[in-house]
Parts: C-alpha cells; structure tokens; sequence
C-alpha cells in the first residue's frame, strides 16, 4: 500500500555518537477522531492512527499501539541506540488502513 | 409524548451507570489479559503524571523502567491503562533491547478523576506496575480537542 505524507516534527540530536542512547521526539498532526455522540457535538466517525512503527535503517526499534485516549496530535517520547548513520522511518496505520510515512536522519560518528 | 420523554430522561442515569459499569469490567478484562495469571510487583517503574489536570483533553505522562536493556533482562511492553475511560487500554509500547533505556513519554486523554496504572513487561516473564490517582476538573469528553 503506498503510503502518504503527514505534517509531524521529530526533533533528534543533530549527530550521536556509536553507542549513545538518543531521544527522540515525534509530534504528528492529527484529529485522533474517537467518535464521540455527547449533546452538542456533531457526531463523526470513529478515525485514529492506531499503529506507530519506528524502523531504524530498515530494523524495527519501535511501536506504539495508540488508541482514542490519546490525545490529539499524538506526541510521543523514546530512545534508541545509535548503532550507524541511518533513517529511522515512521509509519503510522490510520483506521481505514490509510498509511501515513516520515523519514529522518540520524547521523553517527 | 410527555410520558416518553420521561421515559428517556429517567434513562440517562441507567445508561450513564451502565457504560461506566463496562468501563470497569472492561479495565479489569484489560488488566487480566495484560498479567495472565502473574502477579505484578510494585517499584521499578518511575511514573510521572500530574496528580491534577485542569484539562482532561491532554495529560503528559512520562514512564521510565529501572532496567538495563540487555538481550537478557529487558522490557518488551509498557502498557496505559485508565480505569474509568471508555476505552481503558490507553496505549501500548513495545520496546527491545535497542531502545537502550525503557523510558517513553506521551499525552493521554482522561474521562474523569481516576486510577491510571503503568504496567512494564519484562522478557523474563516479570511485571511492574506503577499506580497514580489523579484528578481531572474537566473531562475529555466534555468538549472536542
């Protein structure tokens, strides 16, 4: 399935070194739509991205499974080794199968 | 009419009562499937959420393992749970060794003042669990955000 762009920071150090555990920071833009029925409120249907993958030069280091109790524009915070300069991918699953990719380079001295 | 308007008016507090009722049993399902049968020992897990959130509608939490991340004792699953959300099982994150420390951190929507328990699985079989109560002045599910 081909996958679409999607409005995300992801903040990581500008280079690590071999070794180092690096955080990194990802805030992507999205309604996170859980479909609420409350007075009020128009009721839309339900659509989250429920799958985060994190491939780290084309090895998994990463998922979250995120559910309608995550708050809008899901943030999220983790640490991966720095093992070789490298992209670390992010893919995220909306409901409906609609994937949403990222890319950012980590470089490793 | 008006007897049925009654009618429905009268439910509200039935249905209100019965989803938080489901809500509960669901915490629990979620809870049982999460520990199948072991039981979770307390410490280890340093839980950061603030005890009172004026606004439901996004609460940062931090959660960080005491674990050193090796290929033989690591953390594979930290786990959100929040026992009165429509949906209890909040997020799931899987970690390996590669993650270097067991530490993440992200921004949870909370229904109501309530129980939030961080539950961290090891690959040797152990599970920690960190509780906090917090206290939340408007719910999330008062108004869209």
């Amino acid at each position: 399935m081909p996958t679409l762009p999607i409005t995300a920071r992801i903040t990581l150090p500008p280079s690590a070194q071999r070794g180092e555990v690096v955080t990194v920071r990802v805030l992507v833009r999205h309604p996170m739509e859980r479909a609420v029925d409350a007075p009020g409120l128009t009721p839309l249907p339900r659509k989250i991205l429920h799958t985060l993958r994190v491939t780290y030069a084309g090895e998994e280091v990463f998922r979250m499974a995120l559910s309608p109790g995550i708050a809008a524009n899901p943030y999220l915070e983790f640490t991966t080794v720095a093992t070789e300069t490298g992209d670390l991918v992010f893919t995220w699953e909306e409901d409906g199968g609609t994937l949403y990719q990222r890319e950012a380079r980590l470089v490793v001295t | 009419m008006t007897v049925l308007s009654r009618r429905a008016v009268l439910a509200v507090p039935l249905l209100l009562a019965g989803a938080s009722e489901a809500a509960a049993a669901d915490f629990a399902g979620a809870l049982r499937a999460i520990l199948k049968d072991r039981s979770p020992d307390e410490g280890a897990i340093a839980f950061d959420i603030p005890p009172l959130s004026e606004n439901g509608n996004s609460v940062d939490l931090s959660v960080r393992v005491d674990s050193p991340m090796t290929t033989e004792d690591h953390v594979t699953a930290i786990h959100i749970l929040a026992e009165k959300n429509p949906f209890p099982l909040v997020a799931t994150f899987s970690l390996t060794p590669r993650a270097g420390r067991a530490e993440v951190a992200t921004r949870i929507r909370l229904a109501t003042s309530q129980k939030i328990v961080a539950l961290a699985e090891t690959n040797r079989g152990v599970v920690h669990r960190a509780t906090r109560d917090v206290i939340v002045v408007l719910g999330a599910c008062v108004e869209t955000g």
